[in-house]
Order: C-alpha cells, then structure tokens, then sequence
C-alpha cells in the first residue's frame, strides 16, 4: 500500500495568538503538527504494521518551517517527507490543488490521510476537494476504519453518540477524527531516527498547479475576546440553586 | 438579482429553528431565497419556510430508500444538480454535524470556496464572518467564484418572521447514486429526539470536579430537568467517565448556546475555544481562582455536589 497522510504546521493550540495589521497572526508562536492530523499518521503507521510492504509518506504544504512538523510525523512513523514550499497563503482550493498535483506527482495512492479539519483555519474541507481532484470516494470524522477485500469500511461520528458505517472504494480518502486511535508518542529513539529519514521539498512553482475558479481570502481579522463581567451568586448551596434557576428564567428566558 | 439557495435541515417533520435563523440571516443580504428540501415536504413546512421569507421552495426528491437518500454523497450531488439547474448563485447550509459532511462535499463538487461556522454572511458583497485559531480570531472572508458556499453556526441568528408566498418546485428525474461509496449502517445511538451539542439552548457540561463516572449522573440529570444536552470537558472525556461525543473545546465541538453552565470545570484556553460565544456562561466551581470563574457572567462559588443535587430538587 501506498499511504499519503496530509499534514499541516499549526500554531499551538496553547499559544497566545496576536493579529498584525489587522489581517494575519504574528507567527513567532511555537508550530506544531496539527492535532488530528496525529491521528491520521498514527493510523497510517497502524495499517503498515498490517501491511509491512507499506510505504508512507507525509506531505505538507508551508513555508521552509513547516519541515519540523512533517519530522513529527516521520518520529511517528511516516517513511519519508514530501514538504510543497511556499510563503504564499493557500486557501482549502489553492492547497488541495496543491497537494494533489504533489502527490500525482510522487506516486500513485491507494489511500490519503488527512485530519478532519486544521484547527489554526478550521475550513474542515481539504480532504474532500483532494478527494474531487482525484475522484476518490471521501469519509470524514473517522472513528474506525477496517480495509477489507480491497474496500474501506469507515465509522464515522456525527454528533451525540450517532454513527454513521461507510464502504469506500479504494483508493480514498479518510479526515481522521479523534475517536480513530490514540496518537503515537515518537520515543526519543524515535525522533532520533527519524533525523535519517529523508524529506524531500519542491517549490510550489515546480507544480504547475492551475488557479482554481475561486478563492478565499482573509481580509480582516480581529480578535475574539468577550471580555465577561463575573457576578457572583452566593448564599447556601439552596439559595444558590434559587438564584440560578431565577436567572434561567428571567434574565437567559431558557425555561418557563 | 442573486440567488442564494438554503439547504433545509429538519426534525420531526418540522424545520429546525435552525435553519429558519438561516433563512433570516441570508435575507438580510439577498432577496432571493430558495430552500431546498430533502426529507419530504407538508403543508406545514411550506408555511414554516413561507413565514420566514422563502420564495421557492424545491423538493429534491431522493430515492426512499434511507442508505440511499442518508448518504451524504448523494444529498451533496443533489444540492449541486439543484444549484445548477436553479442557477444559484450561493449555496447555505448549518455548520451542524450533518452540514459538515455535506456542504464540504458540495463544494468541492462546485469547485467552489466554502467558508464554514459563519456567524454573520453578506452575500450581496460574497463576506463570511468565522472563528479561527480556536477561537481567538474572529476572520472576514472575502470570498470570490462563480458559486459561494456558507456553513452557517447553529443559532448564529435567531428566526425572524417574514410572511412570503411560497412556490414549490418538485426536482424529479434520477438522482446521482455514486458508486465509491455506500452508506452501510448508521447508529443513532441514545441520541434519538435529543438535540445536538451545537444546536443546544442550554448545555450544562461537566469537568474535572466531577471526579468520577458515577458522578457524571449529576450532569445527566440535571440536563434532563434543564432540557438541556450535557456536555464535557477533554479531562472527563480523557478520563473515560463520558464519550468524546459529548466534549465541548478546541478538539471537541464549538456551541454558542443561550446559556453553558460549566460545572468543576477550570476553563482552559482550549474549553475556552469552544464555548466562548456562547450567550452567558455560568460557572459553578469550588476554586475561586479558576480560570473560568474570571471570564463567565455569574460565578458560582461552592461544592458541586451540594448546588447539583439543589437544583434537581429545585426543578
């Protein structure tokens, strides 16, 4: 099998984000390898232990720093690195063109990974333009997935409990969710090796990638801070219960 | 004049109050709407969308069979086959768990931009408004394209009435059936007839404080009374003591409900990430210093297991 798993480079979810010039974030932040993309390398370094003849490759799309999160993946396992450089900022069109004329370029899939959505541009789309670029079958929030007889049987979440079961074609695509498995934790032997394992870059330019029919773009951006005025409700645990309900009632109007 | 077609979700028969929010926001900027409806039209979703100021509504008219008509392929090529053939110039669908795995589809179908999670849309200038980098940035989006498509947040705007004249418009003939892939079984799990985290009123979650499984209880029943839906932090999720579906945060879902009573929860940046927009926030915790306690509109000092068990006896 050859296994492609769509990374991207992401400020920390901890960190404190600051907008300049009203338009974009002050990237002087720690980056590090989207979150739910960790579960769709750790998924793809599963089905190899099935399949020892596996080959995966991580591909990203980001500027020369974005290097560090695809050495991420390759400390979980990924094989080697495939890094698109660009300064430019992509939007989910531009970077699905991307990447599919990447990996057309590296090799022929029989499966791609992505996380289900980034969460620094939270566009929850890339795997399903990727998967209309190729005219592969997509399923997304995976939960499970189990490849038999050369189909994709996929679990995915849909909120409250509710699941829905798929059978895709393959190849395709899979938007890793964080019910797929829990994310591999690179020893530092791991990190070690995966020093040795190569990483490939191209620049964008290299692809010929045609501009797509539309596009979006930030044009602004602020921050999000609602800044609350904490009054306190206070008494006996009773009288608190009281002023609770009261306020439910009166002042949100929630219940009658 | 633009058109902006509205993807109907429904419950019970009825349109979700949701999706008639949807309807009022896409009329502040556009003055033709188009619902386009899935799962069966009646008289009284006729009057619902008329009400709130759809001109044309169109049945889609999927195949009965429920792997069929439920899989999310098939809905998202019927939508595009309806943009086409109605010649819609934007396409608006909720951010709910549904939309999510159908408007993406749309348009890449389209090949068209999408921005998801808007909390605010102009379609006559092609402006989103969303939440990014987990909700520390509100970002406008200008989008360009032939076709625009919006995933709107659930209760981004109330329902306002705007009594119209409907026409209905049947989209008969065969629908695209893919054959990649297939939906095989769908659990609806114990959620039948409950609402979604994201489309709640009131949410009453649970944290750390809660300190085990059993205690999750509390929460349960608290929800009930409330007829509110019961959400979790990462730690109690982490922990076992509740399903991933129900956490609420950066890797959990985002909600903006009326009202989010957080319970022994501390307030991370990342629960932060998914409950700030929510109207009011009640924190009910035993540390005065928690970082929920400084950012919520009434704190709650005191023992959870006291004030839970008082206000289920109280309701």
């Amino acid at each position: 099998m050859r296994i492609y798993v769509c990374v991207k480079h992401v400020p920390d979810s901890a960190a404190n984000i600051h907008i300049v010039d009203h338009l974009k974030i002050d990237e002087s932040v720690p980056f590090l390898l989207n979150p739910y993309d960790e579960h769709a390398v750790t998924e793809a370094v599963a089905l190899k232990q099935q399949m020892p003849d596996s080959e995966i490759i991580a591909v990203c799309l980001g500027k020369k720093g974005a290097e560090s999160t695809l050495r991420s993946a390759l400390a979980m396992g990924a094989d080697r690195g495939l890094l698109v450089e660009t300064d430019a900022v992509c939007d989910s069109m531009a970077t699905a063109r991307a990447l599919h004329a990447a990996i057309l370029k590296d090799g022929s899939p029989d499966i791609i990974f992505t996380g289900k959505e980034s969460i620094d541009s939270e566009g929850m789309q890339t795997q399903f333009r990727i998967g209309a670029l190729f005219g592969f079958p997509v399923a997304t929030n995976a939960a499970s997935l189990d490849l038999t007889a050369g189909k994709a049987v996929v679990t995915c979440e849909l909120a409250g409990g509710r699941t829905r079961t798929f059978e895709l074609t393959l190849p395709c695509v899979i938007g890793a969710g964080r019910g797929l498995n829990t994310p591999i934790y690179p020893t530092f032997p791991d990190v070690v090796k995966s020093r040795k394992k190569p990483i490939t870059t191209l620049a964008l330019s290299e692809l010929n990638v045609s501009a797509a029919p539309g596009s979006a773009k930030i044009v602004a951006m602020t921050p999000l801070v609602q800044k609350r005025t904490p009054r306190k409700i206070t008494g006996a645990p009773s009288e608190q219960a009281a002023e609770i309900i009261r306020i439910l009632k009166q002042e949100a109007k929630v219940l009658s | 004049m633009k058109q902006a077609g509205i993807v109907i979700e429904m419950e019970h028969g009825r349109v979700k109050e949701t999706s008639l929010g949807m309807i009022t926001l896409a009329g502040r900027t556009t003055e033709s709407l188009t619902a386009l409806v899935m799962d069966g039209i009646t008289d009284e979703v006729t009057d619902q969308l008329a009400a709130h100021g759809v001109h044309t509504i169109v049945d889609l008219v999927l195949p009965e069979a429920p792997e069929i008509r439920q899989n999310p392929a098939v809905r998202a090529a019927a939508v595009v086959q309806a943009v086409r053939d109605r010649g819609l110039d934007h396409v608006l669908g909720l951010s709910s768990p549904e939309g999510k795995d159908l408007l993406p589809r749309v348009a890449a179908l389209l090949d068209a931009p999408l921005v998801m999670d808007c909390v605010d849309v102009d379609l006559e200038k092609g402006l989103a408004e969303t939440s990014q980098y987990s909700g520390k940035v509100m970002a406008k989006i200008q989008l360009t394209g032939e076709t625009q498509v919006f995933g709107v947040r659930p209760n981004a705007v109330p329902p306002e009435p705007k009594p119209v004249k409907a026409d209905v418009v049947a989209m008969t003939g065969d629908k695209a059936v893919p054959e990649t892939i297939t939906l095989v079984s769908w659990d609806d799990g114990d959620a039948e007839g409950r609402q979604s985290l994201v489309e709640a009123d009131i949410i009453i979650a649970g944290g750390r404080g809660l300190k085990n499984r059993d205690n999750f209880s509390l929460i349960f029943e608290c929800a009930q009374k409330l007829n509110a839906v019961p959400g979790a932090s990462r730690v109690a999720v982490d922990e076992g003591w509740v399903p991933y579906a129900l956490q609420v945060g950066q890797t959990g879902e985002k909600v903006s409900p009326q009202v989010y009573i957080a319970c022994g929860i501390s307030g991370s940046i990342q629960h932060f990430a998914g409950m700030k927009t929510a109207k009011m926030i009640i924190a009910v915790n035993r540390d005065e210093n928690a970082a929920i306690m400084a950012n919520c509109d009434y704190q709650v000092q005191g023992d959870l297991f006291d004030i839970l068990p008082e206000l289920i006896r109280q309701l």
